[in-house]
């Protein structure tokens, strides 16, 4: 938005200008003196040292701390969006089944996962196998649960003693976000598919093809089209929540950059704050921003009218669709 | 396995760890509305200044973790700067209270702009036509109509701000997360573990699934007809 004329104003006249340069003036004051006041506090309280920032030029810190700290996070981001997605599509679909014995299964795991807060199903998946393993392990279900663990969760590095499961700070971070995301990925892929018009699926029908090939060959090829902002955004949020593998002790950037270095570098706690969140940031608006481009490739190809406050930004996303905005 | 005894025992001190949740979600989803409301109509304003500001505001905050949020609040800003509200703990409220509330402010923030989007091009130009200034304009006519489009996409902010309260468990504000984790932490408390899981679960559930019925209930009465 310029200074002419836009949706929302019109090119201001003499008296509106001279209103605009008075706010333009008081916003400004207050801004900047909100900011001397921190720059201030900041000097006074000593947090301009060297000491405290000199760290972060070391190469040792990056190379021995944050580096694998950006690693550790990358790496439970990257397991558990592949997992989320295929979580997503499995149970979105399933939602759309025309059997119930499927449906309402599908519909209670996902409402129950999206209901309940990701850092409580952390703790569910770090605290609650090592205190219910030695039960089950005694009961008829001990082979089992061996079995489970050895053929399928080791891959976590889940790992079984005696009875007893110890599930490590990676494997937890990935569960709670895979289920979480995961059942809000499931909403975005049912949403998708209920946005293609019906004469999609009618016509689908009419030429002979079976559910499946409906399915697979006519509505889900326009509905990922669709879904394809949804998607990222909502792995931008997976990204982001990786920081709660900061409560578990997860060696993730948080643990790396705002425990580790603050510990070995004087307690430079708002430092390297300061540095973290910069690096979370460059790295979520880079994702954000490929989101955008999808977005904007995607409707270039779609016809759009309705004259809105967003000057010709589009129509807005169809319902359950809308990126960004409705994902914490 | 399923032996509900220990969660009961327990049971003041989880409803207790919920009563601080509720305390934390209540206060941050009046502030978040509020901030939220004054970001936007900076972002849509007719001031260059006010539009960079809410813009920058809205990015930052968007993409940076909630705990790293919470925790520059609660040990930096508290501790290191020593900008407390008070002297006792309760300070340590209060920052949860704004950094929750200030990182939530940026979604209503986005969640309006939606809403503003929706508002057709019409009304605008109508309220120009009577002589109402910007401020009025967004006041009287925009606002009040994006606010209606948006109550659903409002109600999933909030109730991500609810289940994020248990992020606060970082910045030591001991809410109803921090309480699981502290009776988890007890050797002692095996039996109980899985249903203290679904103990808190349940409580969570009581707490959002209400706020979605009422969110889109509103959402359908509020409708704006076109």
């Amino acid at each position: 938005m310029s200074d002419e004329a836009t949706v929302l104003f019109d090119a201001p006249g003499p008296r509106a200008r001279a209103r605009h340069r008075i706010a333009t003036v008081v916003a400004s004051a207050v801004f900047l003196a909100v900011l001397a006041a921190l720059v201030w506090r900041f000097n006074e309280r000593g947090q301009f040292e060297g000491r405290l920032w000199s760290p972060f030029l070391k190469w040792e810190v990056w190379d021995g701390l944050i580096l694998p700290g950006l690693w550790d996070t990358l790496k439970a981001a990257a397991v558990a969006s592949v997992l989320a997605v295929l979580f997503g599509m499995v149970f979105g679909l399933a939602r759309l089944s025309d059997h119930r014995w499927i449906r309402i299964p599908a519909a209670v795991v996902v409402e129950f996962f999206r209901a309940i807060p990701l850092l409580i199903l952390i703790f569910l998946a770090f605290f609650v196998p090592n205190k219910i393993s030695p039960t089950i392990a005694d009961s008829s279900l001990g082979t089992f649960q061996r079995l489970l663990v050895d053929n399928f969760f080791s891959i976590f590095g889940v790992e079984i003693n005696a009875g007893t499961i110890t599930v490590p700070a990676f494997a937890a971070v990935v569960f709670g976000l895979v289920m979480y995301n995961g059942s809000v990925l499931a909403e975005v892929v049912r949403a998708g598919v209920l946005s293609i018009p019906k004469g999609q699926s009618e016509a689908a029908y009419s030429i002979g093809l079976r559910k499946n090939g409906v399915m697979r060959l006519v509505l889900l090829p326009q509905a990922i089209t669709m879904m394809m902002p949804a998607i990222v955004s909502q792995l931008v949020v997976l990204l982001k929540d990786t920081a709660l593998g900061f409560i578990i002790a997860y060696s993730e950037l948080l643990q790396a950059g705002f425990k580790q270095v603050p510990a070995n570098y004087d307690n430079n706690k708002l430092q390297a704050g300061l540095v973290v969140a910069v690096i979370y940031i460059a790295i979520n608006m880079s994702v954000s921003r490929f989101a955008t481009w999808l977005e904007g490739r995607g409707r270039r190809s779609r016809k759009t009218s309705a004259a809105t406050m967003g000057g010709g930004v589009g129509a807005p996303p169809a319902p359950g669709m809308a990126a960004g905005p409705g994902t914490l | 396995m399923f032996d509900f005894g220990p969660f009961f025992d327990n049971i003041d001190q989880i409803l207790e760890g919920f009563w601080a949740t509720v305390r934390l979600a209540a206060v941050a989803a009046v502030l978040s509305m509020l901030f939220g409301t004054i970001l936007v109509s900076f972002r849509v304003s007719p001031v260059p200044v006010l539009r960079t500001f809410g813009t920058v505001y809205v990015n930052v905050l968007r993409n940076t973790p909630l705990t790293l949020v919470l925790l520059m609040c609660s040990l930096g800003l508290n501790d290191e700067l020593a900008l407390k509200f008070s002297e006792s703990n309760s300070t340590y409220y209060w920052w949860a209270v704004l950094g929750l509330s200030g990182y939530t402010a940026a979604f209503v923030c986005e969640a309006l702009r939606a809403g503003v989007n929706t508002v057709p091009l019409g009304q605008a130009e109508a309220a120009r036509s009577i002589g109402l200034t910007f401020g009025q304009s967004l006041r009287m006519i925009i606002l009040p109509q994006a606010f209606r489009a948006v109550l659903a996409p409002l109600g999933s902010v909030l109730i991500g701000m609810i289940k994020n309260t248990t992020v606060a468990a970082a910045a030591g504000y001991a809410e109803a997360a921090t309480k699981m984790k502290d009776l988890l932490d007890l050797p002692s408390f095996t039996s109980g573990a899985l249903p203290l899981f679904i103990g808190v679960a349940a409580g969570f559930m009581i707490l959002t699934l209400p706020t979605g019925f009422f969110f889109g209930w509103l959402h359908k009465r509020m409708a704006v007809a076109r």
